[in-house]
């Protein structure tokens, strides 16, 4: 998996891959004692990554709103209700 | 009377005009009673002017309409002509004077029917097809949890509000909505510009560039939907790098927006199902998996520790190691003393018997008797030398005596009589082949003079020769023959003029060349 972008830069599918290959490998029982709690805090950092992917579970509505020449000046809140 | 009837000449009250009255007359007319008309026929050719004024013709199978329109007029059409496409068209007629022509200005143009629409629909989708826009390795995958996005659609209207609350619903979002018009002449190119705009925008600006689009629009008629039909919409969905989804119109509806997206949802709120996956359940998953790991590493540990135990268990305790070694060496240590003991008294014992035997007087008895011995074979050593010699000699002499000529002369002699033997049986050998090889001469000579032919003329017979010498065989050859030899077996008898040689070698030198 992307062993190179650091854990803290995943996007939320990447950590999800990540985990789950590390999760698969830790269950294979295959791996070396000391490997294995490497694997295990790596494990614990992306489950941590993906509950803050989760948690930022924010919403927030905006319309673009335009400038004359139809170019996008900023935004406003929407409220379509 | 007469004047009357003079005066009631042909046209004669009738009002003159100018050419440029009756222009102007025509033009009023015409204005006046075809100020507003719609008309409907196929758009034949078309010319937009360098001036920005479109021309273009209106016609059915039986007449043309010249049309126009002002290029301020242009923004207003809902639809541009294309040849080929029905169209209605609504204006006012008006001439084009000095030219003694009429045209109609047309301020709205709309395709005439479903028909017509779909027809136009269905040749753009096959220009575009055959680009490739539609070509499934264009599609982009839908990211799995877009960060911020983009919706193309009416700020208001049940659309958004059905996305955001879907979204909602499953993972709330970040959603940036950029308002356009959903239908109407505005909706095109708002839409195409909505879609790039959002390409547009810098990934670390101030408006967050969205990560996904969805460009949607609720169901409507085929005229209402029209705008996600337009060319530059499809464009513009097709060039978009940021993935997108449509969602225009029902599930039945398909625009041509439709086909270049790189996910059609059927209605708006499976676009914003598509978008985002759910997030409960990513928490529920998550949280498995934190279990899984946590159980997999204490399992990695605890099956250490139980194979360190087991491993240990079977490891011997240390002193047991040493039991064995440590008697050994108790027996050994005492058995020790009385071993050097015994092995001294041995030794000890041993000596004592040998230096029992170890006198003087031994050793003297013994130079006494060798020297006796060597006293004894001394004296015995110059008469066998002596006698030693005279020995030798009469050998000698008894040898001299025998050595005479006789034994080589006699192998001389007996050499001699066998090469002798050897000669003479050498020459009877000889003699015999010879008879025997004379015999067989004989006997082949007899034999040739059987089988010859002269043996043949005792028996009777003759041999018939032509002047030639030749052998003659039949009667044809006799007959051509101008004289004949018989040989019978006392001798030659001549027929005929020329009389044969005896021998072949007597023929005459000028038929020689004959043979």
């Amino acid at each position: 998996m992307s062993e190179e972008t650091p854990v803290e830069e995943m996007s939320f599918e990447e950590a999800m891959r990540a985990l789950e290959a590390v999760v698969a490998q830790l269950e294979s029982g295959e791996v070396e004692l000391e490997k294995s709690i490497q694997l295990y805090e790596r494990g614990a950092a992306l489950k941590a990554r993906c509950e803050t992917k989760l948690k930022e579970a924010e919403e927030k509505v905006a319309a673009i709103t335009l400038d004359e020449g139809g170019r996008p000046a900023g935004t406003t809140p929407l409220d379509p209700s | 009377m007469d004047d009357l009837i003079e005066d009631a000449q042909p046209g004669g009250n009738t009002p003159e005009f100018t050419v440029s009255e009756i222009s102007g007359a025509v033009k009023r007319t015409l204005e006046n009673t075809f100020g507003r008309v719609r008309v409907r026929g196929e758009v034949g050719r078309v010319f937009k002017a360098r001036s920005g004024h479109l021309y273009f013709d209106i016609k059915d199978d039986r007449a043309v309409l010249a049309s126009v329109t002002w290029r301020g007029q242009l923004s207003q059409l809902a639809q541009l002509p294309e040849e080929g496409m029905e169209v209605i068209a609504t204006g006012r007629l008006t001439t084009f004077g000095s030219q003694s022509k009429y045209q109609l200005n047309v301020e709205e143009l709309r395709p005439a029917g479903v028909g017509a629409l779909m027809a136009m629909l269905e040749k753009r989708k096959k220009a575009l097809e055959a680009e490739g826009l539609f070509a499934t390795e264009r599609k982009r995958a839908l990211p799995f949890l877009p960060e911020v996005i983009g919706v193309v659609t009416s700020p208001s209207g049940a659309v958004i509000r059905d996305i955001l609350h879907r979204l909602r619903d499953r993972f709330p979002r970040r959603v940036l909505v950029w308002p356009v018009a959903v239908q109407g002449k505005d909706c095109a190119p708002q839409v195409a510009r909505a879609i790039e705009g959002f390409n547009a925008l810098d990934p670390g600006g101030p408006v967050p560039r969205p990560d996904l689009l969805i460009v949607a629009r609720g169901g409507g008629s085929i005229e209402d939907l029209w705008g996600f039909n337009e060319e530059a919409v499809a464009r513009a969905a097709a060039a978009s790098e940021i993935p997108l989804i449509s969602a225009v119109g029902h599930e039945t509806d398909t625009t041509l927006i439709d086909y270049v997206s790189d996910y059609r949802a059927p209605t708006p709120t499976a676009a914003a199902e598509r978008a985002v996956p759910v997030r409960l359940d990513l928490l529920t998953w998550t949280d498995q998996q934190g279990a899984r790991l946590v159980r997999a590493a204490g399992q990695a540990v605890s099956a250490r520790r139980q194979r360190l135990g087991d491993v240990s268990r079977a490891l011997p305790r240390p002193e047991t190691l040493t039991f064995a070694a440590r008697q050994r060496l108790d027996w050994l240590d005492t058995r020790l003393p009385s071993a050097l003991r015994a092995a001294a008294a041995a030794k000890r014992a041993q000596l004592t018997q040998a230096a029992a035997v170890l006198r003087p007087a031994t050793l003297r008895t013994r130079v006494a008797a060798d020297r006796e011995r060597l006293d004894r074979l001394a004296a015995r050593l110059d008469p066998a030398l002596a006698r030693n010699r005279r020995q030798a000699e009469s050998r000698f002499q008894t040898t001299a005596a025998r050595l005479t000529p006789r034994p080589v002369q006699r192998t001389i002699r007996d050499q001699a009589r066998r090469l002798a033997d050897t000669a003479a049986r050498g020459g009877t050998a000889t003699r015999a082949t010879l008879r025997q090889r004379t015999e067989r001469l004989a006997a082949v000579e007899r034999l040739r003079l059987t089988l010859g032919y002269e043996a043949t003329l005792q028996r009777g017979y003759a041999v018939v020769r032509d002047d030639n010498n030749r052998v003659l065989t039949d009667k044809a050859a006799a007959q051509k023959a101008t004289g004949m030899d018989i040989q019978f077996r006392d001798g030659h008898l001549t027929i005929g003029a020329a009389r044969p040689s005896k021998k072949p070698k007597d023929t005459p030198p000028e038929q020689g060349s004959l043979l």
